[in-house]
């Protein structure tokens, strides 16, 4: 079973034997980090744009570094500074960028479906690098790695996703990507930020972070967006912390032992996570960074190292 | 979906006995053009090459006592084909050990373009700098596209391109042959 699609956009998508292939493959590649020359020939003489209209070190420098490893020309474009400030439209600057024959272009925007409009426009490979409150689909998967390199399995695990569920592009991928591998998810946060739809997603609602944290195999805190508050869906930060933040006590008073921590990052320390607990044991949190590198070759191998299952 | 043309049969070109003796042989050739098994490394190639060359360290432990290191390498990300092939599936490589300042021995099944191996002495020499690297193939089958030159032959086979050699182990294929195969329709 090998990979056939042009483009990565949702884990909506993808079935569960994609999504394991994904995930050995970048397994497989986790080695390449260890190494004392990080770079292998396999993507030699592809390009690759990073076209980036929302903020993002973390994301875009992990592309980087994966399209690098991989030999691949990595160009990045933000929208800073760009045409996109002269007034360029998204699609005009898209077609420009893929006049240049990228083979791959790696896109993160602050509209759901832009990705898509991309994918659909475009004769390149699309990456969806987060698209609105859509979906993160390599989020999600270096997400996965993480859970099983720490657990072994899928099968059977269960989740607490906790925070702004909402707005988190984050949640959804991961949602749609645990599900399909037969994993139990609880999300909880106040309710203004719980969606409707998410019992359709097959998964349960906590309305306390005690209830929800409660034997479950791995937390996974979102980030509280300030912007949040202003728009009235959470009275104060320090209600928010009270009540959503994930302390050492609230912890070992009910989690498991073994439970793993993680968070998409970046961590606003002492609101959703205290410090002892975003730097403590349980804490996967750099791991996750790690592996997300891993994750973003993987992507790209399958995309571009080879014309796709349609030519073979 | 046309798929691979059906082969047959066309010839057995070794038997259990004749392929454990060619693997006899090769490591007591090893043996001799090292001086022992003194900084000797195995690295088989994936798949078949791997079962070989756990095969070979088996066979150095019984004749020289010695313990040799054996190492899979896997050649996917090297390759100067993956544009003309389906999606790859990369299942890693695994050398828990040094090769820095190694005799490293590479091991596979069948010899055929030289391709392979071309990818394989790039792979081996990002991870260290060897201080020497040789080639065991079970089945040398001819058609060097490259200059790569066995020194450790188990069969030197004269195929024709429209001929494949198919090397059956026990581990894979619950048999230890190799066969000259051809196509069906010829």
């Amino acid at each position: 079973m090998g990979w056939t699609r042009k483009d990565l956009l949702a884990m909506r998508d993808l079935d569960a034997s994609e999504i394991l292939l994904l995930v050995d493959t970048a397994a497989t590649l986790q080695e390449i980090a260890g190494r004392e020359i990080k770079k292998v020939p396999a993507l030699r003489g592809k390009t690759i744009v990073n076209l980036f209209y929302e903020n993002s070190t973390r994301t875009r420098t992990s592309f980087e570094i994966a399209g690098k490893w991989l030999s691949a020309d990595v160009v990045n474009f933000s929208a800073g500074g760009s045409s996109a400030s002269k007034g360029e439209s998204f699609i005009d600057t898209a077609k420009n960028i893929a006049a240049m024959s990228p083979d791959v272009v790696v896109v993160r925007h602050s509209s759901a479906g832009a990705a898509e409009l991309l994918a659909r426009n475009l004769s390149c490979s699309i990456v969806n690098a987060g698209d609105g409150a859509h979906e993160h689909p390599t989020q999600a998967l270096l997400d996965l790695l993480t859970i099983r390199e720490h657990k072994g399995h899928f099968e059977g695990l269960s989740v607490a996703i906790v925070g702004d569920i909402a707005h988190s592009r984050v949640a959804r991928s991961n949602i749609h990507g645990m599900r399909k591998l037969g994993m139990t998810v609880t999300v909880a946060g106040p309710p203004t930020v719980i969606p409707p739809f998410v019992q359709e997603m097959g998964v349960k609602v906590a309305y306390r972070l005690e209830d929800a944290i409660r034997d479950v195999d791995v937390i996974m805190m979102l980030r509280l967006q300030h912007e949040r508050m202003t728009n009235g869906l959470i009275p104060s930060l320090r209600e928010y912390s009270r009540y959503w933040g994930l302390t050492l006590d609230k912890l070992q008073a009910q989690a498991r032992p073994d439970v793993l921590i993680m968070h998409p990052g970046p961590v606003n320390r002492g609101i959703e996570l205290s410090p002892e607990v975003a730097d403590g044991p349980y804490s996967v949190i750099l791991d996750q960074v790690t592996k997300g590198v891993a994750v973003r070759m993987a992507v790209l191998f399958l995309l571009a190292g080879s014309k796709g299952a349609e030519q073979a | 979906m046309t798929g691979a043309p059906r082969l047959r049969e066309k010839a057995q070109v070794l038997d259990e006995a004749a392929l454990d003796r060619a693997l006899t042989r090769i490591a007591h050739e090893i043996l001799e053009r090292n001086g022992g098994a003194k900084d000797l490394a195995l690295v088989g190639l994936r798949t078949r090459g791997v079962t070989l060359a756990h095969r070979l360290a088996a066979k150095l432990a019984a004749i020289d006592g010695a313990t040799v290191p054996v190492g899979t390498l896997d050649i996917t990300l090297y390759r100067d084909d993956l544009d003309m092939r389906g999606a790859p599936v990369i299942r890693g490589t695994d050398i828990p050990f040094s090769i820095k300042n190694k005799t490293v021995v590479l091991v596979d099944d069948v010899l055929y373009t030289g391709r392979t191996i071309r990818a394989a002495l790039d792979a081996l020499i990002d991870l260290g700098r060897p201080a020497m690297i040789q080639l065991a193939i079970l089945v040398d089958r001819g058609h060097r596209e490259l200059p790569i030159r066995p020194d450790y032959i188990g069969k030197n086979l004269p195929t024709s391109r429209r001929e494949s050699v198919a090397v059956r182990l026990r581990e894979h294929d619950g048999e230890d042959r190799v066969v000259i195969e051809e196509p069906e329709e010829a």
